[in-house]
Parts: C-alpha cells; sequence; structure tokens
C-alpha cells in the first residue's frame, strides 16, 4: 500500500521503464496490461479452437506445420484424441479465465472505473499491481502445461474429479500439466481476489464529490456488482483448488472414493465425494458465467444511450436487475449437475431460481430494446456491437430455457445444444461487450480514433459468423451429437458431418475477419486520427478529461458532480449534460 | 446502416427459425415409454421460446430500421417508461415459467422418480476407461459381490467377481451389449470403475451419469425392437469419443433365447 | 508529501480488510462444508486426538489482540494529546507480533506431535482437514504479521515526521488481527466438535 492509500498520485509521476509500463501502480497501465493479456490469451484461444474445428471438420485432412509444434499431440499434422481434449481444455480454460474475466472486468474494469467515479487511482495501487502480476503469472503457468512431457490436461475446463485428481494413470496429461491447471487456477484466482478487493473498496470510497452510488454510471455499476460476485466466487474455487492439488501431489483423499481401478491399479485412496468438486466448481462457476457477462450488461448500459443520444430507459430498474441476476447466480450452481446422481429432489429445487433469473435478464434485455425505441442512433461499430450484444444474448438467453429444465436437460445434457447456448450467451455476447468497450475508449486510452470502416465491416462480418458457427450447434444437440468427442466417424452422429465441416468453415472465416480488427488496434493506435476529449459527446466523467488522461486522471483538479450520467436528448445548443456540468435547473 | 442491420438481423431470425421448424435436424424417433413426456415438453418450450426469440430479433430489427439520427429528428421516450418492460417480463416470462416448471417436474418426477418396479429385470452396468459392461444375474436371480481388488480386464473379470468363493456371483452373466426384451420394464444399476462417465441413449430419451463410489439407479422401457448405441457423455479420458456400445432390444423369445445360450 | 485524500485513506483501509474478512470467511465456509460433506458420505472418517497446545495457543492468540488494542489506544492518546508516536504503544504492538509468532510455532508444536503419532496430512480425512484448515489459518496469520510489519515502517515514518499519523492503517490492521483471532476460535471450535 501506498503511504495514503489513495494518494498514490499525489506526487509525481515515476520514472523509468520498469516503474511507467511494467511495474506500474497506475490503475490506466494495469488495465492496458489486463487488456493486453486477454488479447494475447484471446488469440491462443482462438488458433486453438480452429485445430479443433478443423479437427472435427476434416478429421483425417493433415494440418499443415502442426507435425513439426507438436509432434506427439497430432503426428504428421493429424491431431490425436487426446490432444483434441489437450486443445479444448486449454481453449475453455483460456478463455473462460484469461479471457472473460479479465477483459470485461479487470481490463476495462481497472481503466474506466476510477475515473468514472472521479478517483485518482484506486484505493490500494500495490494490491492492484500484484492483481496483474499474479494473474500474468498464472497464465504463464497454464501455458507450461503446453511444454511439459506428456502435454496439457485432458480434463476439460471443469476438470472433474476423480479424472482430475487421480493423476497420470487416468491419461496423457493427466500427471503434471493436471496439477499445473490447478496451480495455474489457484494463482489465478488469488489475483482477482485481490483485484476485486480493490473495485469494492474504489467504488465504496473514493468517489469524488457529488458523485452519490446513484449518479454512478451503469458500467461502473456492473464492474462493482461484478467485484462482489467475483469476492465470493474466487473465495470458494480457490480453496476447491488447493483440495484438487493436496488429493493430486499429497495423497489426501478429499475427491476420490474408495475402489477405483484406474489403468488396472487399485487407487490408493478412499472415501473422497467426487460430487464434492462438482459442487464446489459449479458454486464458483455459475457465477462465472455473470462475471464474464455483468461487465458487457454496464458497457452496453454505458454506450448505447451515448449513442442512442437518448436517456437509457429506467437505469434503476436496469441496476436492480444487475444485483437480482448476482443474488440469484448463487442459487442455481446445481443446474450443472442434474444428471450429476445428485438428489433428485434438488434438481427441481436448483431449476426453479434457474428459471426465475431469466426475468431480470429479459428485463434488461428490454430497457436495451427500449433505449433504441424512438431514438436517433448514431451507427458507430460501438453501437453496431451493442445492437449485436441484444441480438446474440437474446439467442443464448432463450437456449437457457431449454436446459434449466432438468426433464429436457436428460436429452440436451452432453450434446452440442449445451456448446451453443453457452457460447451464445458468454462467450459471444460477453465478446460483443468487450468490443463494444474497446471501439468506445479506445480514443480515450490512447488519444486516436479507430478506424470505423474496417470496424463496421468488422462488425458485420463477425456479426454474421457467429451465428453460422453457433445456431447450428443447437440443431447438433437436437440431433443427439455428443460434445467432447474429438470425431464423428463411425456412428450415428457420422450424418451430421457436414454440418460440422459448415462450422468450421464458418469458424475459419470469422476468426480471420478478427484479423482486421487486430490491424485496426494497432494502426489506430499510431497512425489513427487524432481524438478530441469527448468524441462521442458523452456525459460521463472520463469524458471530462484529456484523451488519453493525465497520469493522476484529472490534472490536479478535483472534479465535483452534479448531474447523473444518463443525460441525453435534453433540450438546447446541447442534446446532452455532462457529468461536471452545472446542474440542471 | 441501420436498415443494413435490420434486414441482416431478420434474415438470421428467419434462415435460425426456418430450421428448428422444419425439423431439418431432429431428434430421432423415440423408442421408450417415457420419452413422450419429454418430447412433448421440448415441444412447449419450442413454441414458447420460439416465440419470444422470433419476437424480440424482430422488435429489436423494427426499431433499429426506424431510428437513424436525422437532422430535426425528435427522441421519444418508449411509452410508459421502464414500467411495461417490467411488467411485461414478469407476465410473459412469468406464466412460461410457471408453465414449464409445473409441467416440467412431472416429467423429471415420473423419469427419475419413480419407485423400482418389482417386476423390472435388474442388469447391472459398469462403465470405464472405455467400454461398458452390462451383468445379468443369471438363473440364480443374485449378483455376485464386486471386490475392486479382483478386478482384471486382461482375464475378464470386469466386475471383480470371486466366484471361488461366492456362489452367487458362480452364474453372473457378463455382456459386452446392453440386450433387452421389448415392453418389458427394465432397472440399471449404474457405478463406475474408475472415473466419472454418462450413460446416453438419445433414442431412449436416456441420459445418466456414472458418479464414481455411488451406485445410481436407472429404468426404462423400450417400446420398439431396435438397436441403437449407448454413448458416454462425460469426459472420461483420450478414449472418450470412442466409448460405446449397443443397446439391442429384442423380442421377448430372441432374449429368452439370448438368455439361455449365455448361461451355459 | 501532500496527501489530498489523506481523510479517506482510513475508510479505504478498513473497507479493503473489511472486503478481506468478507473473502477469507467465505474460503473456510468452502472448507467447512467440504468437511461436513466429506464427513457425510464417509465410512473411513477416524477421528482425531486435537494436541492439547492448541488450547494455550488460543490463549496466546487472544492475549496478542489484547496487546493490540493497548498499543493502539496508547498511539491514539498520544496522537490526540498532539505528540507522535507513543513509544509505549510502539512495544505493546511488538508484544502482539511476538504473541503473533508464538502462536505460529505453537501450531508447528501441535503438527511435530501429531507426526510423531503418525498421523500425516493423508492418513485419514480428519487429520487432512487438521493440517489443511490449521495451515491456512497460520498462512494468513502470517499475511497479517507482514501487514504488521508495514504499519510498523510506517510508524516509523510517522515518528520522523515524514508522513502524516498512521491511525487508519493501526486501526484497518487491528481489524484483521482480532478477526485473525475470531477465525482460530470458530476453527477450533470446529475441529473440537467435529473432527
Amino acid at each position: 500500500m501506498q503511504d495514503t492509500p489513495a494518494g498514490a498520485h499525489a506526487h509525481a509521476p515515476p520514472q523509468g521503464f520498469l516503474r511507467t509500463h511494467v511495474f506500474s501502480l497506475d490503475h490506466k497501465v494495469i488495465g492496458k496490461q489486463y487488456l493486453d493479456l486477454a488479447l494475447v490469451a484471446v488469440l491462443t484461444g482462438m488458433v486453438l479452437s480452429w485445430l479443433m474445428r478443423l479437427h472435427l471438420g476434416f478429421p483425417a485432412t493433415p494440418i499443415p506445420g502442426l507435425g513439426k509444434i507438436a509432434p506427439t499431440g497430432a503426428p504428421a499434422g493429424v491431431i490425436t484424441p487426446e490432444y483434441y481434449l489437450s486443445l479444448m481444455t486449454m481453449h475453455g480454460t483460456i478463455m473462460v479465465f484469461f479471457v472473460l474475466t479479465t477483459a470485461p472486468f479487470a481490463g476495462f474494469g481497472n481503466y474506466v472505473l476510477p475515473i468514472q467515479v472521479g478517483a485518482e487511482d484506486m484505493a490500494f495501487p500495490r494490491f492492484n499491481m500484484m492483481s496483474f502480476w499474479v494473474t500474468f503469472v498464472g497464465f504463464v503457468v497454464l501455458i507450461c502445461a503446453f511444454f511439459v512431457h506428456d502435454g496439457p490436461p485432458i480434463s476439460g475446463w471443469t476438470a472433474y474429479a476423480p479424472l482430475s485428481a487421480v493423476g497420470g494413470d487416468a491419461g496423457p496429461g493427466l500427471a503434471l500439466g493436471q496439477t499445473l491447471w490447478a496451480v495455474a487456477i489457484a494463482i489465478f484466482c488469488v489475483g482477482q481476489l485481490l483485484g476485486s478487493l480493490n473495485f469494492i473498496a474504489t467504488t465504496l470510497d473514493l468517489r469524488t464529490k457529488g458523485m452519490s452510488l446513484m449518479r454512478m454510471p451503469l458500467s461502473t455499476w456492473a464492474w462493482f456488482i461484478t467485484s462482489v460476485i467475483g469476492l465470493i466466487a474466487f473465495s470458494v474455487l480457490l480453496p476447491a483448488c488447493i483440495l484438487l492439488i493436496l488429493d493430486r501431489v499429497a495423497g489426501t483423499s478429499f475427491f476420490i472414493p474408495s475402489g477405483l481401478v484406474v489403468s488396472d491399479r487399485l487407487q490408493p485412496h478412499a472415501g473422497g465425494s467426487p460430487l464434492l468438486w462438482q459442487h464446489l466448481f459449479w458454486f464458483f462457476g455459475h457465477p462465472e458465467v455473470y462475471i464474464a457477462i455483468v461487465p458487457s450488461f454496464g458497457i452496453v448500459s454505458h454506450v448505447l444511450p451515448a449513442f442512442a443520444r437518448k436517456p437509457l430507459l429506467g437505469p434503476k430498474v436496469a441496476i436492480a436487475c444487475m444485483v437480482a441476476v448476482a443474488a440469484l447466480s448463487y442459487m442455481v450452481w446445481g443446474h450443472h449437475m442434474f444428471l450429476s446422481g445428485m438428489n433428485p429432489v434438488s434438481a427441481t429445487l436448483f431449476s426453479v431460481p434457474t428459471l426465475i433469473i431469466t426475468i431480470p435478464a429479459t428485463i434488461v434485455t428490454l430497457l436495451w430494446i427500449g433505449t433504441v425505441y424512438g431514438s436517433k442512433l448514431r451507427f458507430t461499430t460501438a453501437a453496431l456491437f451493442c445492437l449485436g450484444f441484444v441480438s446474440v444474448f437474446v439467442s443464448g438467453g432463450i437456449s437457457g430455457f431449454f436446459l434449466a429444465q432438468p426433464s429436457l436437460d436428460i436429452y440436451l445434457h452432453g450434446t452440442y445444444f449445451v456448446v451453443g447456448h453457452f457460447h451464445f450467451v458468454m462467450a459471444v455476447a460477453a465478446m460483443f461487450g468487450i468490443f463494444a468497450g474497446v471501439y468506445f475508449w479506445f480514443p480515450k486510452m490512447y488519444g486516436r480514433m479507430m478506424n470505423e470502416t474496417i470496424g463496421k465491416v468488422h462488425f458485420f462480418l463477425t456479426f454474421i459468423g457467429v451465428y453460422c458457427i453457433f445456431m447450428p450447434m443447437h440443431y447438433l444437440g437436437f440431433a443427439g451429437n455428443v460434445r467432447r468427442y474429438s470425431a464423428f466417424t463411425d456412428d450415428y452422429m457420422k450424418s451430421s458431418l457436414p454440418l460440422h465441416q459448415f462450422i468450421t468453415i464458418a469458424a475459419l472465416f470469422t476468426g480471420a475477419v478478427q484479423l482486421l480488427f487486430l490491424w485496426n488496434l494497432f494502426r489506430s493506435r499510431f497512425k489513427g486520427e487524432p481524438a478530441s476529449d469527448n468524441p462521442w459527446e458523452a456525459t460521463s466523467l472520463e469524458w471530462s478529461t484529456s484523451s488519453p488522461p493525465p497520469f493522476d486522471n484529472f490534472g490536479g483538479r478535483h472534479m465535483v458532480v452534479h448531474n447523473g450520467p444518463n443525460e441525453y436528448g435534453t433540450p438546447g445548443a446541447r442534446d446532452y449534460i455532462m457529468q461536471t456540468d452545472p446542474a440542471k435547473a | 446502416m441501420g436498415k443494413l442491420f435490420a434486414v441482416i438481423l431478420l434474415v438470421i431470425t428467419i434462415i435460425s427459425a426456418a430450421i428448428f421448424i422444419s425439423h431439418t435436424w431432429w431428434l430421432p424417433t423415440d423408442i421408450s415409454v417415457l420419452g413422450v413426456g419429454i418430447d412433448h415438453q421440448l415441444g412447449e418450450t419450442m413454441l414458447g421460446t420460439g416465440i419470444l426469440f422470433i419476437g424480440a430479433q424482430i422488435v429489436l430489427a423494427l426499431f433499429v430500421w426506424g431510428s437513424r439520427d436525422t437532422p430535426g429528428r425528435k427522441i421519444r421516450i418508449f411509452p410508459g417508461g421502464p414500467a411495461p418492460m417490467v411488467i411485461g417480463a414478469f407476465v410473459i416470462v412469468g406464466i412460461e415459467i410457471v408453465i414449464l416448471s409445473l409441467v416440467g417436474t412431472k416429467v423429471w418426477a415420473r423419469i427419475v422418480m419413480a419407485p423400482p418396479d418389482p417386476a423390472a429385470i435388474h442388469i447391472d452396468v459398469q462403465a470405464e476407461q472405455f467400454a461398458f459392461y452390462f451383468r445379468y444375474p443369471g438363473p440364480d436371480g443374485k449378483f455376485g459381490k464386486p471386490h475392486p481388488d479382483l478386478i482384471d480386464d486382461g482375464s475378464g473379470n470386469f466386475f471383480g467377481l470371486d466366484p471361488a468363493n461366492d456362489t452367487a456371483a458362480r452364474d453372473d452373466i457378463v455382456s459386452g451389449t446392453l440386450e433387452v426384451p421389448v415392453n418389458r420394464p427394465i432397472l440399471l444399476t449404474l457405478h463406475a470403475k474408475d472415473v466419472g462417465h454418462s450413460f446416453y441413449v438419445p433414442q431412449l430419451r436416456i441420459q445418466q451419469d456414472f458418479l464414481p463410489g455411488i451406485v445410481i439407479p436407472v429404468q426404462f422401457t423400450a417400446t420398439t425392437v431396435a438397436k441403437p448405441e449407448i454413448v458416454c457423455t462425460q469426459l472420461c479420458g483420450l478414449g472418450h469419443f470412442n466409448m460405446r456400445a449397443y443397446l439391442d432390444v429384442l423380442p421377448d423369445s430372441a432374449y429368452d433365447a439370448w438368455l439361455k445360450s449365455q448361461s451355459q | 508529501m501532500t496527501a489530498p485524500k489523506v481523510a479517506l485513506a482510513p475508510t479505504a483501509a478498513r473497507t479493503g480488510v473489511w472486503v478481506g474478512i468478507a473473502a477469507i470467511t467465505m474460503m473456510f465456509a468452502a472448507y467447512t462444508s467440504a468437511m461436513l460433506v466429506r464427513q457425510g458420505d464417509a465410512p473411513d472418517w477416524t477421528s482425531i486426538h486435537l494436541p492439547g497446545i492448541l488450547y494455550f495457543n488460543t490463549l496466546v492468540l487472544i492475549l496478542s489482540s489484547g496487546a493490540y488494542v493497548a498499543g493502539q489506544r496508547r498511539l491514539l492518546a498520544g496522537w490526540q494529546a498532539g505528540g507522535t508516536v507513543a513509544p509505549e504503544g510502539i512495544r505493546w504492538l511488538h508484544l502482539t507480533l511476538g504473541l503473533g509468532l508464538l502462536f505460529v510455532a505453537g501450531q508447528g508444536v501441535a503438527w511435530t506431535q501429531l507426526a510423531a503419532q503418525g498421523v500425516f496430512l493423508a492418513s485419514n480425512p480428519a487429520s487432512s482437514f487438521f493440517y489443511v484448515l490449521t495451515g491456512l489459518h497460520a498462512l494468513h496469520l502470517l499475511g497479517g504479521v507482514c501487514g504488521m510489519l508495514y504499519v510498523f515502517s510506517r510508524l516509523r515514518k510517522s515518528a520522523r515526521g515524514a508522513v502524516a499519523p498512521p491511525a487508519g492503517a493501526v486501526d484497518a490492521m487491528g481489524l484483521y488481527w482480532h478477526f485473525m483471532g475470531v477465525l482460530w476460535i470458530y476453527l477450533l471450535g470446529l475441529m473440537a466438535l467435529r473432527l
């Protein structure tokens, strides 16, 4: 902690490359570091998904060059079944933890939240820096699993015990690779706990004069709510990982029952409960979905009014919905376990809150749609991604109705229907929120505009692409096509191969479209049009300072807030009132 | 730009819905007694959510279509503010939830919570990396006690039976195919040898995990002579995609003949 | 050094500690429920006999909290009287630190006693939970020791007049330290009743 925790910027900015760019205490640098980490992670995860899709669509076709990179996993470029599972496990883990948690929450939250509440920095800058570097170490440990002797783990991102707990007997990748996985996730939890702690303290204590809770922008509300969810969720995943590590390396039996015979060897464990892992994991795992998506709720609620040129419909209702979603997210974890062998009565009990959680989700969706009604939409790329977000969130949310019912889960659990559902509602929707955030805040972060033409092409092709990838997965699920299979060559699922090939082509295409985004990102950073302080004519505090903001965010000024963040479409020469403007008459 | 977005969104919505409605890819024909409840429930859910899906996307497209920022245009607030949204969500989604959970819970209870049928044929199922084994009690009607320490796949003792000391185990029949007679209730007891697995037969509308350490009962009655596949849906290791067996639904006479041939 | 938000600093530190307490509570709640679930469906549960030194350690930890309260009071009184850092306040805090380390050493004795009886981490579920709960509590307490060292460095700076009196840090640190005591008493009760 700094001498005065809040006053990290009260003295001159630090000098030297290490202190300004690497081990910086500045929340803006840390936010960018998180976003850069997420970019590296998302590219890694995307390449993994390409390899998986190529293998699923065209199992016998060698992938050029892959044989050289992974000679054991893909001899002569043809992916082995176990390497497919490794790719899948690493794809899920990297995407959920190091992209969907780091980018919308830790990345944007770090950069924007302190500015939006009018603070000079986070409450505990040193913890903030530790949070990033701990997370970074977690990522490095996870990636190390690619390079250990028998490869990365093959137990999926959920790492169900006892497969994940008994060690190398259960298969390749389940020795050192799985241990590295568990250690990486435990480290990640520590990093995110430090981050959540900072977000909560900053929001509660460092708001500037006049910034009452109800005047906070919806994005800040969303990050605040997310940090509360994260604080509870990661506090449970961390113990679960510690117990898993002990089962693996210290011979304890928390998750391993008696009498297991794996690879013809009677396991030296007794009495553990595999269901306990599932309960602990999903107690974290379901709220994790909201850790990924609630920041995007906030981003869309913040960005959409700025381009609709009218206030968000019912901001207080939106906040109440986010709080309701966060609270309910802790009562629904059992819906991942309807068929796990737990008590069938509890399945019914978990089903009801799962269905109820769709009500607040529906309300916010209707609020966004109602905000679009009668608006003066400025079709910027950020606005388009907000609209696209609403569409994919509806598509993904609606399939949740099927999976929330235990009786339908009997048929659909473990099929591609589930894969389509969670990719839409959590992955694609969250990615659209991230894209909206990037196009919206890029000018503030780098002082330059992104190219709008490339941006719009990027949006439309991505929008069409994601529907081509994930909508067919619902059809596959209805046809009984099982997920986590590395091949569908020799059984009743063979008939779905053409659909898999279509998805593969759509995935390669959509992935290639992201190169446009990458190019736009890098080109605009150095060659983009210079951005004004408030290019979008938005109201919140980040637009009351320069682009990019000075080291202490407001150049020594102490911002005083007189208005809410939602004053668009006001009469007068300017159709908006900034939060720092004199109070509305 | 708004019109382009609206048109693309409508096209996506129509194609997505049309493929669902035309049943281009759909569930395989149900061959079980209880599957009809699931199919009915699925149809109801499809109808309700389909209307919500198409409705929401069309309304979004329409609102976007007509809201370009042109000079002189005045913004309009949604009539009634957020209240109609809140009420609408509570009413529409609420009714949907009540109906689905009332009916769905009955379906679920009938499948999963039904008391064991005393007339059911009891078959013991063991899942292991990467195969299913099915055990019938044999003429004495009693299963031998399994001993994990005696399991030896090499000599075919998949269940760890001890025929030398356990008379009940001597006539147990072990098969790699699940042979069942048509139209007779079947009781499976699922247990895993090593890690988690799952038992999935889409045609039977049955899916149930194997949880190491506990035994889980599953009941079904097949109504048609057929030979669908049983596949594993719980990630169990490198051979997961290859873990499968056949369910062989036989006419009564053929089943009896099979039992007899196995008991020799 | 001008610190414009000095008035807010104590609040933020206190909020931070409260949030940290919430997280740690949640973690130990997870271990507790894991233990109850594990015990519920385990035929292999064998109780272990808690080493008697744990009760002595408990006393040490309670005394360390008392010493902290005494130290904090003297420091505050000194500051309110317009003085700098009260030396007897520092001595009390040193006593807290010493007692805290004595507690950890005592826990170490408990572990060696159990190990001498052949009861190790993987011996049985009860011993696994014993080592996990006591070990992680000790780890969190050592985190508190690090916080205490930080408070000492702030007090030294303040004595030199380099920074304002770190009343907020002292206050927040105390909150964490007392929480460690409360957590330990809960864990001891849990283990005495359920292990």
